[in-house]
């Protein structure tokens, strides 16, 4: 046995792969959701794992999923950061057309200016995607991936009622976007 | 109550965060308010039709490859576990095998561990748009789909005669390995078969396990290992396995 768990302890390797892959889906799903472009969701994703592998000898809790989700966080905030001193490299995404906008704060195209006609997945996405930050975040964590207000506050660090107030704000501009394709002719 | 004050707690009681006694305060509110009415009903068939529609994504087979790679690798101690890795090492470890140089037994522990990752990828597939890659009832179309994606050709039975609807085959990860599922329906229960490479050609009986509620039969077969994994009954997994094998044995496969 080796007195102090160190980063080529296969022990720690195999209780890391263990708690934290199972949740690379729902991770790369949050990334991809912050950060509206796949390339830079894998390396968000990929980051974070590392950083959590680095960090796991001190970890004690909260649940793995939020734990996670609160380092993944600070890695797409770094990339916005980066992203908004980077202006020649505006992110690509077919749903919005957002130019240089400061991502974490704003995003140019509302999901009421959405004509989205087909209800099927991507559309759906893209009607979330759509969403302006941090209502975005908020409503990912509660809707897609199921956090608790508590995990939430705690994912974003902002006391629960924020949490509340931004998923009322997130729900009544999806609805907006909602009954206005509803209206569009199939 | 106000109808600002009746928003904002109606996003608890959507969420299932309310106390009961505020719960009763909204619900009385909504009940007498069109607007909050209405607010409700298009909020709950969002809510639903985003869960029916499977916002999520899943996280390409690279970027779990990535992350595999960029962990530390256990030392390359030869213990079963890295022999059983050798899943790729393909026909020069079979042919050890076969000469009975090497006799791998997989140790318990390790056993149970892959069970459960196979438990855990069963349930990922049962996510909305995660079940296949590959979609389709004939095995003609679902065997050569993982030519080319794995280093192993997993058998693609159609057992549709005998109760088991072939729906499709994806490609998935246990072990840090990518693995071939094949997926079957059975009335509404999904059952992925997943097969991989083994280095015993030693034919190993079938063994029903049940991990999480969910039925796990496991048997090995020319040099394949196969565990087909469902919420069925375990008779029918039984059947499921039966009926498989012997298609095998009579050589049906596509």
């Amino acid at each position: 046995m080796p007195l102090k768990a160190s980063d080529d302890n296969p022990e720690k390797t195999r209780r890391f792969r263990e708690a934290a892959l199972p949740y690379l889906d729902d991770a790369y799903t949050l990334a991809r959701y912050l950060l509206r472009d796949a390339t830079d969701a894998e390396d968000a994703v990929q980051e974070c794992y590392l950083r959590a592998f680095k960090h796991f000898d001190s970890y004690r809790g909260p649940a793995m999923k939020p734990w996670l989700f609160a380092i993944l966080r600070n890695v797409c905030r770094a990339e916005y950061a980066r992203r908004a001193t980077t202006p020649t490299s505006p992110i690509e995404d077919v749903v919005e057309t957002a130019e240089q906008a400061p991502l974490w704060h704003e995003a140019q195209e509302t999901p009421e200016a959405q004509l989205v006609r087909a209800r099927d997945s991507d559309a759906i996405r893209n009607m979330i995607a759509a969403l302006t930050e941090p209502f975005r975040e908020t409503f990912v964590l509660r809707e897609i991936q199921n956090l608790s207000y508590r995990e939430i506050a705690d994912v974003a660090a902002v006391p629960v009622g924020t949490v509340m107030s931004r998923l009322a704000r997130a729900r009544a501009m999806l609805r907006s976007a909602w009954l206005a394709e509803q209206e569009q002719p199939k | 109550m106000t109808c600002d004050e009746a928003e904002l707690l109606l996003q608890a009681l959507i969420d299932g965060e309310l106390d009961a006694g505020h719960a009763r305060d909204v619900e009385n509110h909504v009940a007498g308010c069109a607007h909050c009415t209405a607010m409700l009903r298009d909020y709950r068939q969002m809510s639903q039709a985003i869960a029916q529609a499977g916002a999520q994504y899943k996280a390409p087979l690279e970027l779990r490859k990535r992350i595999e790679n960029a962990l530390p690798q256990p030392r390359a101690v030869p213990n079963r576990r890295a022999v059983l890795r050798g899943f790729a090492m393909g026909s020069a470890v079979s042919a050890l095998a076969a000469t009975g140089l090497v006799a791998i037994v997989l140790r318990h522990d390790d056993m149970e561990r892959i069970q459960s990752e196979v438990v855990s990828a069963h349930l990922r597939s049962l996510q909305a748009g995660h079940l296949t890659d590959v979609i389709s009832t004939d095995q003609h179309t679902v065997k050569p789909w993982f030519n080319g994606r794995l280093d192993v050709s997993p058998p693609v039975i159609d057992l549709t005669a005998q109760g088991f609807t072939l729906i499709g085959g994806r490609l998935d990860y246990v072990d840090a390995r990518a693995i071939g599922a094949v997926v079957y329906r059975r009335r509404q229960h999904v059952i992925n078969l997943f097969v991989s490479q083994t280095a015993s050609t030693e034919r190993r009986a079938a063994k029903i396990e049940t991990i999480q509620g969910f039925n796990i039969r496991h048997w090995s077969d020319r040099g394949l290992n196969y565990w087909a994994v469902s919420d069925l009954a375990t008779d029918e997994l039984a059947d499921f396995g039966e009926k498989f094998e012997s298609a095998m044995r009579s050589g049906t496969a596509g």
